[in-house]
């Protein structure tokens, strides 16, 4: 992160709520000087074929992610519990998204 | 009726020339967001062009105008664009078309046509010929997003470092005397209005004066004096850069006439 570049324009990750979707999901990441110009980029970038109805950017430096070699001890142990999974219920249809 | 038709002819034509010029920076973007940005704005415009382009073709009505004719098939006295639309993107006095693009230029050319048309589009959408009010009701929210992207690197860039700021400035030294075409009367605009078909510019003048005084101020930048030469490219007399423009973006279609792909 040294270079001129990386300093002045950082980088940014982009969310973006489609049409139908609920939730802002994560599309990608751009380079910008600032949050507001980050949205404008993210608009031009990530949102050409009507991808979207609503963008949120978030400095990449603000996000704190496991590391992978920690990927064993975190995520393996999960994978013979299957009794945690809902999967022996039936969901009533009145119900709908879970 | 002909002055209604060369009125949608001037407005399709500031969009063609505008979008191919812009279209120039496609791969050569200073970033690549920049780049994309820029083929937006230039898709937009070529969008805006090919309704206004059908249109003219329905007003003349004669069986033979169609939006690839006035497009490909027209020659430099022949199109009605401002002539502030087709020089390069450069402010050295002989440059050439690819040569020495800067990108202060761009952004400056964009903001100055962007301020005009959101007031142009807003008031055409009362225009008594339906289909043009409904092409301006769309144009004007590619138009609207336009000028708040070029006005915002109009800021960044006159408020930036000394090299942007020095660069900027010259933009808008070389670029405004060429808005003068704005405010200049032609028998076409002048009829259209008349009909209520168009606009009288010259009503939006201090609207325009104000948003472009208030972002030059933003921006640290001055604006020059008044004056100077004063353009007529929408009367078909065009500087030496509309010939360029056309010889690229017309040369496919005249090497193979009513290709398809």
């Amino acid at each position: 992160m040294n270079t001129p570049a990386l300093r002045d324009w950082p980088l940014w990750e982009v969310f973006v709520r489609s049409k139908q979707g609920l939730e802002h999901k994560h599309c990608g990441s751009l380079h910008a000087a600032d949050a507001q110009q980050a949205l404008q980029m993210a608009r031009d970038v990530y949102t050409r074929r009507q991808e979207g109805v609503s963008i949120w950017v978030v400095p990449s430096a603000n996000i704190t992610a496991s590391a992978p070699d920690d990927k064993d001890s975190l995520f393996e142990p999960a994978a013979d519990k299957i009794y945690r999974h809902p999967t022996f219920y039936e969901i009533p249809d009145e119900v709908g998204h879970m | 009726m002909a002055a209604h038709a060369d009125y949608v002819l001037h407005l399709a034509d500031n969009a063609v020339i505008l979008g191919q010029r812009n279209a120039q920076w496609c791969g050569h973007g200073p970033v690549l967001e920049e780049d994309l940005a820029l083929a937006n704005n230039s898709l937009d415009l070529i969008g805006q062009a090919r309704l206004l382009y059908q249109h003219v073709a329905a007003l003349r009505h004669d069986g033979r105008t169609t939006e690839d004719l006035l497009a490909y098939f027209r020659d430099v006295p022949d199109f009605k664009n401002y002539t502030l639309l087709e020089l390069p993107h450069s402010t050295a006095l002989a440059p050439t078309a690819s040569g020495n693009r800067d990108y202060a230029v761009t952004m400056a050319r964009n903001f100055l046509y962007s301020a005009l048309m959101v007031l142009l589009w807003d008031a055409l959408k009362a225009s008594k010929d339906l289909q043009l009010a409904a092409i301006a009701a769309k144009s004007l929210k590619e138009t609207q997003y336009h000028l708040r992207h070029s006005r915002d690197w109009l800021l960044r860039l006159g408020d930036g470092t000394d090299e942007s700021h020095a660069r900027m400035q010259a933009a808008v030294d070389h670029l405004m005397p060429y808005t003068q075409e704005f405010w200049t009367s032609s028998a076409m605009e002048t009829a259209a209005a008349a009909a209520g078909v168009g606009v009288d510019t010259r009503n939006l003048q201090t609207v325009w004066n104000t948003l472009v005084d208030d972002a030059l101020a933003q921006a640290t930048l001055q604006r020059p004096a008044a004056g100077g030469f004063v353009p007529t490219g929408k009367l078909g007399v065009h500087s030496e850069h509309l010939g360029f423009v056309l010889a690229e973006m017309q040369c496919l279609a005249r090497a193979h006439p009513e290709a398809v792909w």
